[in-house]
Order: structure tokens, then C-alpha cells, then sequence
């Protein structure tokens, strides 16, 4: 029995040693770019570098709460991009009307999900497919397929220079948007709620909790945070290409992941996500530098190899946990 | 429009009571509302398009145009059939056409390249079924990884740079015809035969359906689950492959950042549309057929009439939500 | 809390009916619970203990009847409404979030809130105060599924208690725990009622009701049998109330030749353990004999069949056929040797429900049946006919689903699907559980002329009856363990009961370890 104990312990350390291992690749990434490359990597290009990422981040923590629901949301690409449409167009009225426009598109959208999901209780799978496919088509219907431009003056342009703390005010807000999202996690029943819906359905069912109503929400969510994904781009960018967000839904997944977060439920960190999408970008930014140093040519290719081989790492790590958790007797659902 | 091509909106409330005519009623449409739809769009197309009903617009146009997307649906049934997803099949076709046109451009003749390029795809389903079927892991995660890497490792081969493949015998394979029907149509025709007959007759066939309706009970009969699933997953990425090769010979070019783009929604929802439920158990290579057609010829139809590209893909989305919508109630009914 | 004896009962629950699709599971079924009271609830699978428990919990809605809980009468339509008018069940399977820690899994619904935020500090030191009353103490912040199965029951229980349960349904929950840990659960119990909750404890294992319950009730198709003080009822009576065979004999059909009691083995198995459901069973079949395998619910009696089949792997142990040690990898192996098995759970285990009867029935036999890797549709139309014939097994067409036939011909094509491939040993589990009686003695008398022609089998049934008239030698397995083995003339209803209930054989001791 002491045995089994052990075993469980054990097995139950490899998700924490797994976000701490992501921590830890992170940070000696980050070393070795300054120690490598010096000034050039460490001030603005990683201002810059955080900056771009907000747009992935905010997206990945939308798909953070709808994977620990032990949903799946493949519709955020789409929605990104038809949340940048509409803030570039009506970028002319201002800073907030634009974000907010793509905030309550993105919402409406992910609440068609949500309703699809947790009250008709169709596959997440299908439906947020369905809806990738939608929703790119009605966001280049608006867009008319042509890159959509922001208008060239204003405070929406403007919003992208913006510094705040000597930080680029994008990457601040996702700072901001992070320590939220794992304070709704820590600190509120809802985020209670979410991982317990993720880790046994029929359980939070039997224990009276709002299972629907919680599903229905991680997916707005994840909507909201994609059209507001969408409107950061456009607002750095000045312009919304249509082949936005492609593939975002499925790199948002493999940083969900490799941060730590248990793809079956119930089991998640939000500031691990965030680490795993810095890490994830990181591993491009020293592609680059590499390759500027001259000394040997790495071809960027080798970035979304690198992205697969980590994914493949943390699932083999993750099937060596549940096998364990087989072995050590104890079978959650 | 759109009333042409599907089922009205789901009557459920008005319904609710004769659960039994609604489950028959769901039932027709689950089995035969993608062919009444493609039937439909025949007719209506037939009727309202120019110059439809054209041997070189059938075969040409909209049956070159679908076949690549049934084929490769074809194998994602085989995995669908088994419980499990596919999201590999556009990597998968990227680095088959970067291995053929290589191996091609590098002088070792048609049959060796295409040897080749089926061995790399091969080997892209044995690492997927190894991953499903040996560890266990989530199909859509275990495919993930290499959706994600492969199309690096397909970039890899050539930095990225399109290859021009002219080779004239190995452009047969996208351009030619064989007795006057494209050779991607004769495929789509033999692979859909092929499947059926062995789907029908043979132990594996049958081992793959109940692996996806039962596993459990498919293992104590002593059906060897894990092998069908590593076969399934094979047989899959192979074929996509296939269809790699096929756009390459077809645009006699290899371009491993477009190929396969987006493949495996498209193959997914040809499965899906034509009532084929996700959670496995059944595989029905007529009508994943028919669903290739019926999303290829329902956009090509509205895009024929006005509708952009954008609207119809719009369409496509709403559509396979009510599919699935309709599946479910006829599944509720039955069971 | 004082109750005087004569006040109602806590929980009374009158004339409850409930079927499913006009298969009636409670018959005017009655329970009643006083107050600081533990009570056992007994019965075989199907007996109708956990529809009634169900119904109580708000699961199920009552097709009749009355319930009165504290006073009151009441009919809570979801578990949760229950749950927040007293009643706490703790299931068999562990029904919390495994990922979360003890203190979340313990105020999950109800969270302690400060400033509207969790109280993270407040809802540990509760936690950790409940626990302690019940003398666990952990640390309350790991997940749950770090603890062991009885800290994991001890934290329901405690989530039980912070809704200020009067009522607290356990529905099995020793099956799964070691004997200290037993130990432990029973001190709570015990405190429980002496605090002045009231338990309902669904056990099968006999000793622990004598241990823990003051009164037990007894149900049986669907009603209820029998309402006694633990004190004045004795094993034997509560195992044959249980089973509603009375005190008389069953007449074993008339004595057959007796079998080849010298044949080598057809399958042998010694020392067999697995976890906490095997701890040591030894069991042979000879050809043509039918063995009987005997034992309550948790005895260890499926697992056995499992294991030796190959579709679990012992912890230790030893298998052998044809005095050859074998170690089965997958049931593909027992099967390439010779051996079927019928599940227990038909459904969840046996049928390919979307599949046709010919499927279903030629499942196991596909490789014989190909030419060339293809699968003979001619010969396998010709065995299925033959068997659908020889079986009686009764469908529209071979083509027929075999999910819309009913319980006995599914039985009867999983039959086939062994007896097809020409078996030298069948694991038969339940193989008559949920069929009418008339298939049922078809079942019975197939199986005996299959023994007659040289068929090795092992019987597994919950009816003694049934192994009494078919059984030629009879083990009994109490707790993961063989406790007699009765052959002959010596089986009889009564010496197999004796031996489930007191776990000594009456007579022929030398199947105990």
C-alpha cells in the first residue's frame, strides 16, 4: 500500500515537474539569448517579442479554460481573424468602439459554440469546425478577401505604440488578461467549477454544479479573447491579412499543453499557458538570431518541427503519468 | 438557396411529442440526406447552371475538383470507423509531394520516387497509430503533432522552395485520364471499391467497425484492436499521400507550404456530412463519396450563382452543424 | 441527540414502484431508517437496492409511492436537491473530481467566500477540522487522487458531513478497501450514529454487516423480503432470504454419471491474486465437466473468469493449460488455445451492438472463415444458419442488429461465437442473468449436452439453484479466496450458501487455502 502511495505521488508530480520544466526551458532560453546575442536580444526585441505574442496568448487562454472544461475550441483562428476585420473597419470611430465591436463579435460567436455544446450537446470537435470554417467565410465576406486596412489615423493606430512601464501596452495587457484569468481560477467558484466539469462531468453533475451554464461560458470566453486577439492585430499591425489565424487554434493547443495543462480535463495552469506560448515564439526569435550571428544557417522550417517535437515530449510524458495512474490502482473517470 | 441543398431547420419542438416519426424522419436524412442533396444540386444545377451537364464539366470540373478530398476522406473513415481523427492528412500530403518531386528532380525515375513518397507518407500513419494504438494517446492530440511538425519537416526537405516537377509520366498522375476520366476520379473510384470490398469481406474489415462500436467486446472476441487501429492510421496517411502526389503532378509543382492546407477539415467533413457519426462503428465508402461531391458541388453551385466563395463557405459550416444535429437525433431515436 | 425508540423513522419509504420500458425494477418496495440508526440494505444484482436508492436520491422519479424524510414527505428530483435536504450518498465508485485537492473536492458547489473570492485559507482549515473528527489527517491541499481509496471515502464522507447529512447512503464502500482501512471506515460509522446521523450501508460482504448494522433489510425482485434486527438473523438465513431459496432442498437432477474425474485438467489455475479482488484462487476444469463457481457478489468470481481468459493479467499466480504454464497477453491468445467466455455485462462487454447477428456470431471465427484473406460469406451464412438452428436462437434474419434482439438470443449468439470455433473450454459468466425462463433452460440444457460431447466449462451464476442442477463440482470463493469445493452428491444449495456465508465448507475441505 506505502508502495502504491509513492506511486501516485510520484505520478502526480509529473504534470507540476512538466510546468516547471517549461519554466525552466524558458528561462535558460532566455539566458542563453542574452548570454549569446547580448543587448541586441534582451531590450526590444523582447518587448517586441511579447508584444506579438499578446495576440497568441490571449487566444491560448481562452482555449485554457475550454480544454480544463475537457472541451475543445477550434473555431478561435476564425474568430480572430473576423474580430481584426471588424476592429480595422470601424477603427475610423475610435480605440474603443473598435475593440469592443470585435469583443462582442468574438463573444457572440463563442456563444453560439457554447449554446451548440452545453445546451443541444453537440461533439465541441464538430461544432467549433463547423464554425472555423463559417465564420473565415463570413470574415472574408466582410473583408471582401482583401487585406483589411486600419484607418491611418486616430487612437486605434496609435494604440499600438503605446508604452506603458516601458513595456508595449499589448504585452501589458496580457500580463493584465493572465493574472485575471488565474485569479477567476484560483479565486472564484466558476474557476473551481471549470476544472471540476473537466475532470469528472458526471461528479460536478452529481455534486449539483451548474455543468451547462459553465460550458456555456468557457466558450463565450474563448470567443470574447479571440476577437479581442483579433483587434491587437490589427491595432499593431495597421492591416488584417485574410490568411489571419490560421493554424492559431492548433498552435494555441500545443502551448495549452506543453504549459501543463492535462488535454482530457480537469488539471490546468494559466500562467503555464502563458509560458508555453512565450516559449513556444522564443524558440522562432533564436532561429532568427541564430541565423543573423551568421555562423550557422537554421532554417525557420525547423521551428514548427521543434513546436511538434516538444508536443510529442509532453504527451509521451503525460502517457507515462496516466499509465502510472493505471499501475497505482486509482482510475478517475 | 440554401433550402435546396439540406434539411430544413430541425422542427424539435413541434416534434418533440411523435418521437417516433421524428426518429424516422431523422433517420431518412441520416442515411439519405447528403445523396438526396447531391441529387438535388444534380437537378437544380441541371436545371439553372450553363453548360453543367457537360461531360467536360462533370468529369472535369466538379469530379476532378472533389475526388482529392474523397480520397483522403476515404482513409479518414477508416479512422473515424475506429473512434479515432486524423488531423495529420494535409502534413501528410505535403511531405509526400516534397519526397516524390525530390526523389524525381533528383534522377531515380517515376516508380522509385513514388515508392518513395507513399514510404514517407506510410511511415507518418505508423508513428500516428503507435502513438494511438500503442500508448494510448487522444487521437487528435497523437495526429496534432504531426500536423504541426510535419509540414516543417515537408518545408525542410527543400527550404521551403517550390520545386517545378515536369516530368511528363509523373504529371499523368494529376493531368492524365484513363479512357477519357481523370486519373484522379479513376483513384477516387478504385480506392472507394477497394475500401468497400474490404470493409465487406474481409476478417480486417469487419475487426475495424467493431473496434469503433465496441472496443471492449471487440477485444474479448479477440478481434487484435491495436493492430487494426496501427492499420487504420497506415492506411490513412497513406492514401493522403497519395493525393499529395496527385496536386503535385497536378500544378507540376510541389509546394510544401500550400499543399494539404486545410485537408483535414475538408476530408473530416465529407465524412461527417454524409452521416457518418464520429464516435465510430460504422464506415460507408459510397457515402463519404457522396459527401465529397455534395460540399464540392453545393460550393461550386452557389459560387456558380453569385455567391461568393466567402457565403458558401459560410453555408458549408451551417450545414454540418445541422448534419450532425440530424445524426444525433436519429442516434437518440435508436438508442 | 436522544431519540426515544418509539418516534418515527428517519426515512420511510412506502409502496415504491418504478419500471424501465415496462420491466418493473421495485414492486411496492419498502425501507425505513431510524433515527441514529445503521442500516443494511442486501440483496443479489437486480434485486432492486440501487433503484431504490436512486429513487430516494433524486436519480430516479418513483412511478409510486411515498417517501418521508424527517417528518416530511418529500420527493427530491436531482441528486443535488437531496444532498441539500440531508441525504449524502457516497457511491461505490468514488464520485469526486480526482484532479482537485481534498479541500475542493470537499466544497466544490458551496465555496467559502471572502470579499467574493474564495477563501482558500478558510476552506482548508475546515477541511482539515472535518477530516480530523474523522481522524484523517492529510494534507488537504494535494489532489485527491494522490490519497488512498479510503482517504478518498473518508473525504466524501466528509463532504457528506458539511451538509449536515442526516442521512448518509454508502453504497458499497469497502469494496474496495484493505481491511484497515475497513477498520477505519467502521470507527466513522460508528461515530456517525453515535453522533445521531443514521447510515444506510450497501455491503456484500456478510461480516461486515454483522460488524457495523444494527438492522438490515432484505430485497428481492424488486421487494421487499424482510426488515430484522442484524442480531436475530443468522448468515445462513439472510444468504437464502437473499437469494429466496427456502430451507428445503432443490432436488439435484438426476445424478450423472460422474466425469472424468481423472482427466488432466483442461485449465488449471493456482494462487491466483490480483489486487484486492483475488487473493489466492485456485480453480481447474477437466473436459467435459462443468464447474460451478460459486460466491456473492466481490468474491472474486469475475475476476477470476477475467483472468483466465486473458483480459486481465494477475498480480501473481499461475495458469496452465494442458499442464503447460500460459501467460495470456490479450484474450486473442486463450482464444487461439481454445478457450470462449461470455461476459458478465452483455452489453457492455459482449455484443458489437450495431453489428448483425451473423457478425456477432462469426466475430471470433473470421480468420478460419477467409479464402484468400477473404471472408467465405458461404460457409459463414452455413455455420450461422447452422447455429441460429441448433441454438433456437430467434431473429427475423441473420442480417438482423443483434442490439434489437433480446436479452436471451443475444445470449445465444455469444454462445455461438464460441461454440462455433469448436472450444475446449468455455468461462461462462452469468450466462443466464436478465433472460426469460424459458431460453434460460434452453441455455442450460446446451450447455450440458456441449459438456456431455467433451466440453470443458466454468459456470459462474449468482442462482445456486442453477449451479446445483448443472454444476458436476462446485468452488466457492468468499473474499478473493476458495473457500470450499463441493462435488457431486455433495452439492447442494444449502452446503454452497453455508460456505458463502460463513466462508467454511461443511464438508470436502480441500478446496481452502
Amino acid at each position: 500500500m506505502n508502495q502504491l502511495l509513492a506511486f501516485r505521488t510520484r505520478a502526480s508530480n509529473v504534470l507540476a515537474l512538466q510546468r516547471h520544466g517549461a519554466l525552466i526551458a524558458l528561462i535558460a532560453l532566455l539566458v542563453f539569448g542574452i548570454v549569446r546575442y547580448g543587448d541586441r536580444f534582451a531590450g526590444e526585441n523582447l518587448a517586441n517579442l511579447l508584444a506579438d505574442d499578446a495576440k497568441f496568448a490571449l487566444v491560448a487562454l481562452g482555449m485554457t479554460f475550454v480544454i480544463m472544461s475537457g472541451g475543445i475550441d477550434l473555431s478561435v483562428g476564425s474568430v480572430a481573424l473576423l474580430g481584426g476585420v471588424v476592429a480595422a473597419q470601424a477603427s475610423g470611430a475610435g480605440l474603443v468602439p473598435a475593440f469592443g465591436l470585435a469583443v462582442l463579435v468574438g463573444l457572440a460567436l463563442g456563444s453560439l459554440n457554447g449554446v451548440l455544446i452545453a445546451k443541444v450537446r453537440l461533439e465541441p470537435f464538430i461544432v467549433t469546425l463547423a464554425a472555423l470554417l463559417g465564420v473565415r467565410g463570413l470574415a472574408l465576406y466582410l473583408s471582401d478577401k482583401k487585406a483589411v486596412v486600419a484607418s491611418g489615423t486616430g487612437s486605434f493606430q496609435d494604440f499600438g505604440r503605446w508604452e506603458l512601464l516601458g513595456l508595449p501596452v499589448s504585452a501589458v495587457f496580457m500580463f493584465a488578461a493572465f493574472l485575471i484569468g488565474a485569479a477567476v481560477l484560483r479565486y472564484t467558484a466558476f474557476g473551481r467549477t471549470v476544472l471540476a466539469v473537466g475532470g469528472s462531468e458526471d461528479a460536478a453533475r452529481l455534486m449539483g454544479l451548474p455543468v451547462a451554464r459553465t460550458k456555456f461560458v468557457v466558450y463565450a470566453m474563448s470567443g470574447a479573447l479571440a476577437g479581442l486577439a483579433g483587434a491587437f492585430l490589427a491595432a499593431q499591425t495597421g492591416s488584417v491579412s485574410t490568411d489571419t489565424g490560421i493554424g492559431w487554434e492548433l498552435s494555441a493547443i500545443a502551448a495549452v499543453v506543453v504549459g501543463g495543462t492535462l488535454l482530457t480535463g480537469g488539471v490546468g495552469s494559466v500562467m503555464s499557458t502563458l509560458v508555453g506560448v512565450v516559449l513556444l515564439q522564443l524558440i522562432f526569435n533564436l532561429i532568427v538570431f541564430e541565423n543573423s550571428m551568421g555562423a550557422i544557417e537554421i532554417s525557420s522550417f525547423w521551428e514548427s518541427v521543434i513546436r511538434g517535437g516538444f508536443l510529442l515530449l509532453v504527451v509521451l510524458l503525460q502517457v507515462k503519468l496516466s499509465r502510472r495512474r493505471a499501475s497505482g490502482g486509482t482510475a478517475p473517470a | 438557396m440554401p433550402e435546396t441543398t439540406t434539411t430544413p431547420a430541425a422542427p424539435s419542438a413541434a416534434a418533440a411529442p411523435a418521437v417516433r416519426r421524428k426518429t424516422s424522419w431523422a433517420a431518412y436524412t441520416q442515411r439519405y440526406g447528403a445523396g438526396t442533396a447531391l441529387v438535388a444540386l444534380l437537378i437544380f444545377n441541371a436545371l439553372f447552371t450553363a453548360n453543367f451537364l457537360t461531360p467536360a464539366n462533370l468529369l472535369y470540373v466538379q469530379l476532378r475538383q472533389a475526388a482529392p478530398v474523397g480520397i483522403v476522406a476515404l482513409g479518414m473513415a477508416m479512422v473515424i470507423a475506429t473512434r479515432g481523427i486524423d488531423l495529420s492528412v494535409g502534413s501528410v500530403m505535403a511531405i509526400s509531394g516534397q519526397v516524390g518531386a525530390l526523389a524525381l528532380l533528383s534522377g531515380t525515375g517515376l516508380v522509385p520516387a513514388v515508392a518513395l513518397a507513399l514510404l514517407a507518407a506510410l511511415l507518418c500513419g505508423l508513428f500516428n497509430g503507435t502513438l494511438v494504438a500503442r500508448y494510448g494517446v487522444q487521437p487528435i492530440i497523437a495526429t496534432l503533432i504531426l500536423f504541426i511538425a510535419g509540414r516543417g519537416i515537408a518545408q525542410l526537405l527543400t527550404d521551403g522552395r517550390l520545386q517545378n516537377v515536369d516530368d511528363p509520366a509523373f504529371q499523368f498522375f494529376g493531368l492524365g485520364a484513363i479512357a477519357g476520366i481523370p486519373v484522379q476520379v479513376v483513384l477516387l473510384v478504385v480506392v472507394a471499391a477497394a475500401i468497400w470490398f474490404v470493409a465487406r469481406s474481409t476478417p480486417f474489415g469487419r475487426y475495424l467497425v467493431a473496434t469503433g462500436d465496441n472496443e471492449p467486446a471487440a477485444r474479448l472476441a479477440g478481434v487484435p484492436v491495436r493492430r487494426v487501429k496501427l492499420i487504420a492510421y497506415a492506411t490513412s496517411a497513406t492514401l493522403a499521400g497519395l493525393v499529395g502526389l496527385m496536386e503535385v503532378a497536378r500544378v507540376s509543382a510541389s509546394d510544401a507550404n500550400n499543399t494539404g492546407l486545410g485537408m483535414e477539415l475538408d476530408a473530416i467533413a465529407a465524412v461527417a456530412v454524409a452521416g457518418t457519426p464520429l464516435t465510430g462503428g460504422r464506415i460507408s465508402p459510397v457515402a463519404v463519396v457522396i459527401g465529397a461531391l455534395m460540399l464540392r458541388l453545393l460550393q461550386n453551385t452557389l459560387i456558380a450563382h453569385g455567391v461568393s466563395r466567402e457565403v458558401a463557405q459560410m453555408i458549408t459550416g451551417f450545414i454540418i452543424v445541422a448534419a450532425i444535429y440530424v445524426q444525433r437525433q436519429a442516434g437518440e431515436g435508436a438508442g | 441527540m436522544t431519540q426515544s425508540s418509539p418516534s418515527p423513522p428517519l426515512l420511510d419509504m412506502r409502496g415504491i414502484r418504478k419500471s424501465f420500458l415496462g420491466v418493473p425494477a421495485l414492486a411496492e418496495a419498502s425501507f425505513q431508517v431510524n433515527r441514529g440508526e445503521v442500516r443494511a440494505l442486501i440483496g443479489q444484482n437486480g434485486a432492486g437496492k440501487s433503484t431504490l436508492i436512486k429513487v430516494l436520491t433524486g436519480v430516479y422519479k418513483a412511478d409510486g409511492g411515498t417517501v418521508t424524510f424527517d417528518g416530511r414527505p418529500v420527493a427530491f428530483d436531482s441528486p443535488h436537491a437531496a444532498q441539500l435536504g440531508g441525504i449524502a450518498t457516497i457511491y461505490q465508485e468514488v464520485n469526486l473530481v480526482p484532479y482537485r485537492t481534498v479541500t475542493e473536492n470537499i466544497f466544490l458547489g458551496r465555496e467559502r467566500r471572502r470579499f467574493g473570492l474564495l477563501d482558500w485559507r478558510r476552506m482548508n482549515a475546515e477541511a482539515r477540522e472535518l477530516l480530523a473528527g474523522l481522524d484523517v489527517h492529510v494534507d488537504v491541499t494535494r489532489p485527491l487522487r494522490e490519497f488512498s481509496i479510503a482517504t478518498q471515502q473518508m473525504t466524501a464522507i466528509a463532504r457528506a458531513l458539511s451538509f449536515d447529512a442526516k442521512l448518509v447512503i454508502m453504497d458499497e464502500p469497502t469494496s474496495s478497501l484493505a481491511e484497515h482501512e475497513v477498520s477505519v471506515l467502521f470507527d466513522v460509522i460508528r461515530r456517525l450514529r453515535d453522533s445521531g446521523v443514521s447510515v444506510v450501508f450497501v455491503s456484500h460482504r456478510l461480516d461486515e454487516l454483522y460488524a457495523v448494522c444494527d438492522r438490515v433489510t432484505i430485497m428481492r425482485d424488486g421487494r421487499t423480503v424482510d426488515d430484522r434486527a442484524m442480531a436475530d438473523i443468522s448468515k445462513y438465513e439472510l444468504v437464502s432470504k437473499m437469494i429466496g431459496r427456502d430451507l428445503a432442498e432443490v432436488r439435484r437432477a438426476a445424478s450423472r454419471a460422474p466425469h472424468q474425474a481423472e482427466a488432466a485438467p483442461v485449465i488449471e489455475a493456482s494462487g491466483l491474486e490480483l489486487g484486492q479482488a483475488l487473493r489466492g484462487v485456485d480453480v481447474a476444469v477437466r473436459s467435459g465437466e462443468i464447474v460451478g463457481l460459486a460466491g456473492l457478489l466481490g468474491s472474486g468470481r469475475s475476476e477470476t473468469a477475467r483472468v483466465l481468459f486473458g483480459a486481465d493479467a494477475p498480480d501473481s499466480g499461475e495458469v496452465r493449460v494442458d499442464a503447460e504454464p500460459v501467460r495470456f497477453a490479450v484474450p486473442r491468445d486463450a482464444i487461439r488455445r481454445g478457450i470462449g467466455f461470455s461476459p458478465e455485462d452483455r452489453k457492455v462487454e459482449g455484443i458489437i451492438p450495431q453489428m448483425s447477428v451473423r457478425e456477432n456470431l462469426t466475430l471470433a471465427l473470421l480468420p478460419r472463415l477467409t479464402k484468400a484473406g477473404i471472408v467465405d460469406r458461404r460457409r459463414q451464412q452455413q455455420i450461422v444458419e447452422r447455429f441460429i438452428e441448433r441454438i433456437g436462437i430467434k431473429v427475423s434474419s441473420a442480417d438482423q442488429p443483434i442490439r434489437e434482439l433480446s436479452g436471451g438470443n443475444q445470449q445465444k449468439v455469444l454462445l455461438a461465437r464460441w461454440l462455433c470455433m469448436n472450444p475446449r473450454l468455455l468461462v461462462l459468466d452469468e450466462p443466464t442473468r436478465g433472460i426469460d425462463v424459458g431460453a434460460k433452460q434452453e441455455i442450460q440444457s446446451l450447455i450440458r449436452e456441449l459438456a456431455d460431447d467433451g466440453l470443458g466449462v466454468l459456470f459462474i451464476s449468482s442462482e445456486l439453484e442453477e449451479l446445483v442442477e448443472n454444476a458436476d463440482r462446485v468452488v466457492v470463493l468468499r473474499d478473493g479466496r476458495n473457500v470450499a469445493e463441493l462435488r457431486g452428491d455433495q452439492i447442494s444449495e444449502e452446503r454452497i450458501m453455508a460456505a458463502m456465508a460463513h466462508g467454511a465448507a461443511v464438508e470436502a475441505e480441500d478446496g481452502a487455502r
